[in-house]
């Protein structure tokens, strides 16, 4: 068994091992669950080392008969850019399993069945390099998510879950409809049916059958992320999810839609990408402002976060739409950059959730002066939310910006007017909860952040600093297969 | 000494070390609320933080100040070594490192920054300057800051501070600088807001940093102009040539100037920002921060000598910065905000002098302003922390015997601002003014009204805070020898620092116009003129002239002419309660209405599906059951099930045909 197998395994072993613990030791479940995802980072970290970041192609490839007849196998192996978003995930998992240690304390056993379910689903996403493997895990973890909101949500979970599953999964009819006709077509050029993707790149497909394939698959693809218009699901999926759900869904599930963009849209579809181009940089702009400016009418916390989201993913769908080496190395980068920052974010509202159990920002205040150490960590959150340089944000959006400037001045003009209310609505927000007088006494015996919760947002906060005070190893890992891609472009 | 040049990275990690320290370790000399026992001891005549709720330890807090005022010498001292040395660029590491990409010529370039350092006059002169005057405002904060809370949060902002504005003054490219831009930004949202129980305060914090933004904005987008045209963001590989694009990249670089150094249509942040404590007024909003935009300017000299319509807007800009701050310094009450506005003035006088090419003289201007800005600014702090925190001059007067080491430095300072013959501002304003004639007369006559107002309103200060009567009642002493001695300091630089205006410009490569004893005999009589104005209206030491009045105009003018009344309703009412509460209420509305509605659509076919799957295909279904049941009615006797049946048909059939045979065959 390979490395990847053995990565991707684990949670699932883990899951069937967690099936076996009796329900009613809620202790021994949350050991294994942490223990389990840990021993995934663990394992997964090594590969940054092992990478190899001058080799082409695609690395640690493991292969196996799936469905023969049809063509379809157990296909995994990464490049730069699935390397990133492994890591990212394998990262957030145990962050988002030791955030709910004690936030769940119903139906303990199925919670972390659940997370361990999705942290199966996300990595195999990563992994796939066969089209039907991958749709299995885009459909996967769906299902775990949906629980974990319906299940262990805030009040009106019921509509969020249900919401969050039937948006997304319209979406991926269509984008299976999609894969399904890209089997065909790819099929009768190549002479035999396959869902391998480095086979189906090799297929030269008509224009006209690129348009109708690029199409439906945005469908899919751009409800994930989502781009406006069709980002409603996220606000009530983000506020009502548990803090693990919310650091997942924003962390990892939203980047499974700008991934499939770069890992399958862009290069399968290189010719009628390109004539989409400015329709995904019109709308990515869209998001950034729109998304922005909601921002700015929020009274809820949380839902200020989960809608700044919608911003944020933004900047990372403008480096798509650039279609050139540093937007596209940009948007990953950014990818990566929003799983940090936002899952801060979310971590720290779950944090203030706990202890108060209301996110209205009218109720907070002054938390500054009884929560100093949150305060500071909630500042650098905020920060690097709002692309301060030498945080994470800011290498990510100038590399954006870099390349949508390149396509298209009038883009990074409207783009950098995001960041402008970005700095707006992070900094109010921090004005209203953090600052100002001890209003409310119902605040006045929080206690600070304790070890554990330190333990998960220090680990979030070095790599803020580290990618950006010193961002070259991203992009060293990215050139290779960045470069390759815009190649493909043609741009 | 050459040690020091090649140990120039070490500079700007000195003040960082101290920041960091007081990060990690600067709370532990507070005791937490909970360990208190009975009320806190120690009183504080300042609106506090949240750690005035903390007692301090007896522990090492004393050490907090000089620690960190002891990283800023060191900085000063090495800066001193190194510039004494020489030149130096120093290139530590490649900072960002893109991918390459098309410029506008269509050669593929590479997308890099390094995190690097110049060391030439320009910068050497700026790194002096911050060191040097960080340092003394660091000494002086020591005794103003004695009795507030969070003294570690203040040490350690104003050391970051040091630190980021190194970084920006050193910095070998556009991107590095950016990265001290910003970071300056941070330092002051911090500091602006360091009394942040306070909603003014951290309201001004807010604004600062929102103001600046737009500013940001603009210099990221002249950042990627430059990129595009010359291939580099490294100050000494631009290579400056005409690009019909240039005035694009100069004229967004200098939206990124006017957010920082307060200019028209940006400035309003920065009276605000007085919210800070005064030292940090002295330091960031006067001395070297707010300067950072004409250092900015300064720097990217050869692209603007080659867009002059972009100097053109910027000297437009200063002028009419310099006058309408001018009038609005005039009509404040707030100590304070005379000085603010007064900085917004003299940075649109070097704006000035920047937009009709004179960039020695701005960068002189910035120097000599620094040493009597921050001069007045720290003795205006001590006449504030003297008076218990009062900041109104209209319940000062008569300090002059009560506060002389305050009184003789800060009318020094006062002077030197208002240009008196001989002192610092004469000189520089000189510069600037003799550089103005020969490009416009209509931009001299505005900084020669400039400077009558400046003298006016810096007169009318002098006289309401320390002549006539004290109209306050508070016992009044004389401040600490730890702030008074930083003044004199920096006296001698406000007094002195004038005569230094050819080897100034020598120095940085360029030849100062020979002054003409006309400009120079205008510049005097207007400072003058305008002293003696202010003494013929305070005099008598009360307030009774129009500026103190509650006129139409002077309302206007002290409220900063409705400028923010504009911010507010665009800003903060159009954008966030009118633009973002709208597009909150279409996404509840229309788009959620839209996939409610499909959801309440799929419901009701489901409905409609249901009842049809009950009595239409299930009916169907049911239908056809009950035919094939009706028609087989006959046949289903035969398939009874039951065994004795099938015996008897079988006995029977079998009888038959038995019987049948037996016929046929008979």
């Amino acid at each position: 068994m390979g490395w990847l197998t053995a990565l991707l395994a684990l949670p699932l072993v883990g899951f069937v091992v967690l099936l076996a613990i009796p329900g009613r030791a809620a202790g021994a479940v949350r050991l294994w669950a942490n223990a389990v995802l840990l021993g995934g980072l663990a394992l997964a970290a090594p590969l940054w080392t092992a990478f190899d970041r001058g080799a082409g192609g695609y690395q640690f490839v493991e292969r196996a008969a799936w469905i023969p007849s049809l063509g379809a196998q157990y296909l995994v192996g990464i490049d730069g850019i699935s390397l990133l978003l492994v890591l990212l995930t394998a990262l957030l998992g145990p962050v988002a399993a030791l955030a709910s240690w004690n936030a769940i304390a119903e139906r303990v056993k199925e919670f972390y069945a659940m997370l361990l379910l999705l942290q199966f689903g996300m990595l195999g996403l990563f992994l796939s390099l066969d089209l039907l493997l991958f749709f299995v895990f885009f459909e996967l973890v769906l299902v775990p998510m949906y629980f974990l909101i319906g299940i262990w949500g805030g009040e009106r979970r019921l509509y969020a879950a249900m919401k969050f599953f039937l948006y997304t999964v319209a979406g991926s009819v269509v984008l299976l409809v999609g894969m399904v006709a890209l089997y065909w077509q790819g099929g009768q050029q190549l002479g035999r049916a396959t869902f391998e993707l480095t086979e189906l790149l090799r297929a030269q497909l008509p224009l006209e059958t690129q348009r109708w394939l690029f199409w439906a698959f945005f469908v899919g693809f751009a409800i994930k992320v989502p781009m406006a218009p069709f980002h409603t699901w996220l606000p009530d999926a983000h506020t009502e999810a548990p803090t693990a759900g919310s650091v997942l869904l924003a962390g990892v599930l939203l980047k499974m839609g700008t991934y499939g963009f770069v890992r399958l849209s862009l290069p399968l579809f290189p010719e009628a990408a390109r004539e989409a181009a400015p329709v995904l940089g019109v709308l990515s702009i869209a998001a950034i402002l729109y998304g922005a400016l909601i921002c700015l009418a929020q009274q809820d916390w949380k839902r200020l976060v989960a809608y700044s989201s919608v911003s944020h993913m933004g900047f990372c769908t403008l480096g798509l739409a650039a279609m050139n080496s540093n937007g596209l190395a940009g948007s990953v980068l950014q990818q990566v950059n929003h799983g940090i920052s936002t899952s801060l974010l979310f971590l720290l509202v779950g944090y203030v959730y706990e202890r108060r159990h209301t996110r209205q920002i009218g109720d907070f205040g002054g938390l500054a002066m009884v929560m100093p150490r949150f305060a500071f960590v909630f500042a650098v959150a905020v920060f690097s939310s709002a692309g301060l340089p030498l945080l994470n944000g800011f290498i990510g959006e100038f590399t954006i910006l870099q390349g949508a400037f390149v396509v298209n001045r009038a883009w990074a003009a409207a783009a950098v007017g995001g960041i402008v209310l970005g700095a707006a609505y992070l900094l109010w927000l921090y004005q209203r909860t953090m600052l100002g007088d001890l209003r409310n006494e119902a605040n006045r015996e929080l206690p600070d952040l304790t070890a554990r919760e330190w333990a998960t947002v220090l680990p979030l906060l070095g790599l803020a600093v580290a990618i950006g005070v010193y961002p070259q190893p991203w992009f060293a890992v990215l050139e290779r297969p960045v470069l390759e891609l815009a190649g493909r472009l043609g741009r | 000494m050459s040690m020091f040049l090649d140990t120039l990275w070490l500079i700007p990690v000195f003040p960082l070390l101290g920041a960091a320290l007081m990060m990690l370790l600067g709370r532990h000399q507070y005791l937490d609320p909970q360990e208190q026992s009975g009320p806190a001891a120690h009183g504080h005549h300042h609106d506090g933080g949240h750690d005035q709720d903390l007692r301090p330890r007896q522990g090492l807090r004393w050490l907090i100040g000089p620690l960190c005022s002891g990283f800023v010498l060191l900085s000063f001292l090495w800066s001193l070594g190194a510039v004494l040395a020489g030149r130096r660029e120093q290139v530590l590491f490649t900072w960002v490192a893109g991918l390459p990409f098309p410029a506008f010529d269509g050669r593929m370039v590479q997308l890099t920054a390094d995190w690097g350092y110049l060391l030439d006059p320009v910068s050497a002169v700026m790194i002096l300057m911050v060191t040097g005057i960080g340092f003394l405002i660091h000494v002086y904060s020591i005794a103003y800051m004695a009795h507030d809370g969070g003294l570690y949060r203040y040490f350690g902002c104003l050391n970051l501070f040091v630190f980021f504005m190194l970084v920006l003054v050193m910095a070998n490219n556009y991107l590095l600088l950016f990265v001290g831009w910003e970071g300056v930004g941070l330092a002051s949202y911090l500091l602006i807001g360091f009394y942040f129980k306070r909603k003014t305060a951290t309201d001004a914090a807010m604004k600062a940093f929102l103001m600046n933004r737009v500013g940001d904005a603009g210099y990221l987008l002249g950042l990627l102009f430059l990129l595009s045209i010359f291939g580099t963001l490294r100050f000494t590989a631009i290579e400056a040539a005409a690009h019909p694009l240039l005035p694009w990249a100069t004229g967004l670089l200098l939206l990124g100037a006017v957010g920082k150094s307060a200019q028209i249509p940006l400035f309003p942040w920065l009276p605000d920002a007085m919210e800070g404590p005064t030292p940090v007024s002295a330091l960031m909003h006067a001395a070297t921060m707010v300067t950072a935009g004409v250092y900015l300017v300064v720097r990217a000299e050869p692209l603007y000598r080659l867009t002059p319509e972009v100097g053109g807007v910027a000297a437009g800009l200063g002028a009419a910065t310099a006058v309408a701050a001018a009038l609005m310094a005039l009509t404040q009450h707030d100590i304070k905000k005379v000085l603010a506005y007064s900085t917004v003035s003299q940075l649109g006088l070097m704006f000035l002098a920047l937009g009709v090419g004179a960039y020695w003289a701005a960068l002189f201007h910035v120097v000599t302003h620094a040493f009597f800005k921050a001069q007045l600014f720290l003795g205006a702090g001590s006449v504030i922390h003297a008076l218990d925190g009062e900041q109104d001059m209209r319940r000062m007067g008569g300090l002059r015997r009560r506060m002389p080491q305050t009184f003789r430095t800060m009318v020094m300072g006062a002077l030197a601002l208002a240009g008196w013959p001989g002192l610092a501002g004469f000189f520089s304003k000189d510069s600037i003014l003799t550089a103005v004639w020969a490009a416009s007369p209509a931009l001299f006559a505005a900084g020669l009204l400039t400077a009558l107002l400046t003298a006016f309103y810096m007169g009318r200060l002098c006289l309401l805070v320390f002549w006539g009567e004290y109209r306050g009642g508070r016992h009044v002493h004389e401040s600490s020898k730890r702030m008074t001695v930083p003044l004199w300091v920096l006296n001698l630089g406000s007094v002195g620092a004038g005569w230094f205006a050819a080897p100034f410009a020598g120095w940085l490569g360029a030849s100062a116009e020979p002054h003409s004893l006309g400009i120079m005999a205008a510049s005097g009589v207007v400072a003058v003129a305008g002293l003696g104005g202010a003494y013929r209206v305070y005099g008598g030491g009360a307030g009774h002239g129009w500026a103190e009045g509650e006129g139409g105009l002077a309302r206007w003018l002290r409220a900063g002419c409705g400028v923010d009344g504009f911010y507010q309703l665009a800003v903060v009412r159009g954008m966030a309660r009118g633009g973002g509460a709208w597009l909150a209420a279409w996404d509840r509305g229309v788009i959620d209405g839209g996939v409610d509605g499909a959801g309440w659509l799929g419901r009701r076919l489901g409905a409609i599906s249901k009842w049809s799957d009950t009595w239409m295909v299930d009916g169907a279904v049911r239908l056809t059951a009950f035919s094939v049941k009706a028609a087989s009615f006959p046949v289903r006797y035969l398939q009874s099930g039951m065994t004795q049946s099938y015996g008897v048909v079988i006995v029977l059939s079998l009888a038959a045909m038995a019987g049948w045979y037996l016929w046929r065959s008979a």
